[in-house]
């Protein structure tokens, strides 16, 4: 039975190691090299200048605000979702933009924010007059999180939809308010969904590279940024994976504080 | 555990399946064999029936594949995994690629055409003598501009310095187009390596930060067809391209200097039919050739002969065929090696930084 269980073990082991822990230790490994090839230090003492620094400060802030107006907007479309009469309909709905590639959404995005774009024309019609709306940091957020809301719907939906009914009964026939529900019952009870979104939209918000130039014009630079110019135009490999190094613990640390314990109520 | 097996033998049996059916289409498509040559080049940078009439001439299939950046074109050749038999990189990556040995020296007895190359694009100093490469198009970096939004034409860098022109300035994504910019502004080579002569370049770019809208890539066509801002620096092929789509503009190169750039056309170490990619070469160096691919794409043919049988109304364009006094003024980006490149994207970073 051990050996069956061990045979079976292999693939996932082989994966693991050939797709996770292989590329990190590869990227930690060149990481200790300059552009030169040669093996360095200061790649680590160039991380820690202000201008690094600053850029990951700056993109932790704007990826906590991607999380937050995700997190703001998925949640209660989530909940209504779990509501409706067609709920399997609408999330495919909500689902489907996440099937169009990135570049083309960017694009479209370009034509609405543009000087003479639809967005513009009707901020005309209404004597609201032109806005400069594309290449700010309101734009990288709002697309950002049209991009990635999909995956902050999904798991606080599958938590909602496995949450007890019985305890909102039982919660109303105790006198608690819709609110008091909400905030005492059907909250906590769907925090896992909620650590999950959290995790599948701050994570990747962190490295974000493609839309910081088409749609932020460069007005916002991530860490993603950095690591794209340097292993494709500088070809630095060494200041790319060290960054990446430091993407790697970052994202480590929000998973494990972010940890999602299994919860009995959520059995139903 | 039998159903586990059975799954990875199904598995296996239709991977096996879809690489003999590829393979065969491969075949047939002519990706296989010496009578073929593949040829890796920038998007839409070449007119496609001239790829047919080649073919036509000699028999010989062209595969096309295309690139995005020249550092991506460099890692693919550098890597070996995939055969090229001519590729067209930009001057400092000719450079580049010559000092990592991986191109072949031309032979020039198989290449006749290219006495019709203009001598003033003939033996610069990216490849001496021209062992490895031939100009395939050339071209400058200056200011796309709207003249509604300017009283006079830019004719100096310095006018993008303008208070006028706040948020309205659209920036290449290039360190070396932009630092270069800086430094040309200052009076300085654009090949400068002086670390106090960077940092007043780049001291004199932050202070253009509030005119600067976006530092864009390839969109920044689509960007100023579209008048999203009144001026751009931007290269000479790609201002052609957005003046064709947008007429009111217009394009102007500032007399401090600027950039003189050219694409060329290479032979890769990896290539495995060398007398096609000679023959291909020739091919697109024969005069009538080379005008009609300069008329398709809309840049500036180097083929001398060439030019003389373009309509009068592009070959007289002052903005794109600039005169010798002009292309005096105008620098070749040399190969400043890793490190120095590595400083110079260093202090772009810092500029967009500093463009929030």
């Amino acid at each position: 039975m051990a050996r069956t269980r061990n045979f079976y073990l292999i693939p996932y082991v082989a994966w693991i190691v050939l797709f996770v822990a292989a590329p990190i230790i590869l990227v930690a490994y060149y990481s200790f090299f300059d552009v030169e090839g040669q093996f360095t230090l200061d790649n680590y003492a160039k991380f820690f200048t202000p201008i690094y620094l600053r850029m990951t400060l700056g993109s932790f802030w704007y990826a906590f605000l991607i999380t937050a107006f995700s997190l703001l907007v998925a949640y209660p479309t989530a909940l209504i979702l779990t509501r409706l009469k067609h709920k399997q309909l609408w999330l495919l709905l909500i689902i489907l933009p996440s099937w169009i590639n990135l570049l083309l959404k960017a694009y479209a995005f370009i034509g609405l924010f543009g000087k003479y774009g639809l967005v513009n024309a009707v901020f005309e019609t209404v004597g609201i007059g032109g806005r400069q709306l594309l290449f700010n940091d309101f734009s990288f957020v709002f697309v950002s999180v049209y991009i990635f809301i999909p995956f902050m719907i999904l798991p606080i939906y599958n938590a909602l939809e496995e949450l007890n009914p019985a305890l909102i009964d039982a919660s109303r026939d105790l006198g608690a308010s819709a609110w008091t529900t909400f905030r005492r019952v059907i909250f906590p009870l769907t925090l896992d969904g909620v650590k999950a979104g959290c995790q599948a939209v701050f994570i990747p918000s962190l490295s974000l590279f493609m839309i910081t130039r088409l749609i932020a014009g460069n007005r916002v630079i991530t860490l993603g940024t950095a690591i794209e110019q340097h292993f494709l135009v500088t070809q630095d490999w060494g200041m790319g994976a060290t960054i990446a190094v430091f993407l790697i613990i970052a994202m480590a640390l929000i998973m494990f504080a972010t940890g999602i314990g299994k919860r009995g109520a959520l059995r139903g | 555990m039998r159903q586990l097996v059975q799954l990875f033998a199904v598995i296996l049996v239709a991977s096996l399946g879809l690489m003999a059916w590829t393979n065969a289409l491969n075949r047939s498509a002519g990706y296989a064999g010496a009578d073929t040559i593949t040829v890796f080049n920038w998007g839409d940078y070449i007119d496609p029936e001239l790829l047919k009439e080649f073919q036509e001439q000699t028999g010989i299939t062209v595969i096309y594949e295309t690139f995005d950046s020249n550092e991506a074109m460099m890692t693919k050749i550098a890597q070996g995994g995939t055969t090229f038999d001519v590729a067209m990189p930009s001057e400092y990556a000719v450079e580049r690629l010559m000092e990592d040995g991986l191109l072949v020296p031309l032979d020039h007895s198989k290449l006749p055409n290219m006495a019709h190359i203009d001598p003033r694009f003939m033996d610069m100093s990216y490849d001496p003598g021209n062992v490895y490469s031939v100009p395939y198009f050339w071209g400058t970096v200056g200011i796309l501009y709207n003249p509604e939004a300017f009283d006079e034409p830019p004719v100096s860098w310095d006018a993008l310095w303008d208070p006028s022109l706040r948020n309205d300035i659209l920036l290449v994504d290039g360190a070396r187009e932009i630092i270069g910019m800086g430094l040309n502004s200052l009076g300085y080579s654009l090949n400068d390596t002086d670390e106090e002569h960077l940092q007043e370049a780049l001291a004199k770019l932050k202070r253009l930060t509030p005119n600067v809208k976006a530092i864009v890539g390839d969109e920044i066509k689509m960007l100023m067809t579209g008048n999203e801002a009144s001026a751009a620096v931007v290269w000479s092929g790609d201002a052609a391209e957005i003046m064709w789509e947008n007429e009111d503009l217009d394009y102007v190169v500032p007399e401090e200097g600027s950039n003189l750039w050219f694409d060329s056309m290479v032979i890769p170490k990896t290539a495995r039919n060398i007398e096609g990619a000679h023959l291909f070469i020739n091919f697109m160096l024969d005069p009538e050739n080379a005008a009609r691919n300069a008329e398709y794409v809309g840049y500036s043919t180097p083929n001398a002969t060439a030019l003389e049988m373009l309509p009068e109304e592009i070959r007289e364009d002052e903005r794109f065929y600039p005169g010798d006094e002009l292309i005096a003024r105008l620098e070749v980006y040399e190969n400043l090696g890793k490190r120095m490149l590595a400083y110079y994207n260093d202090l772009f970073l810092e500029f967009k930084m500093h463009a929030k």
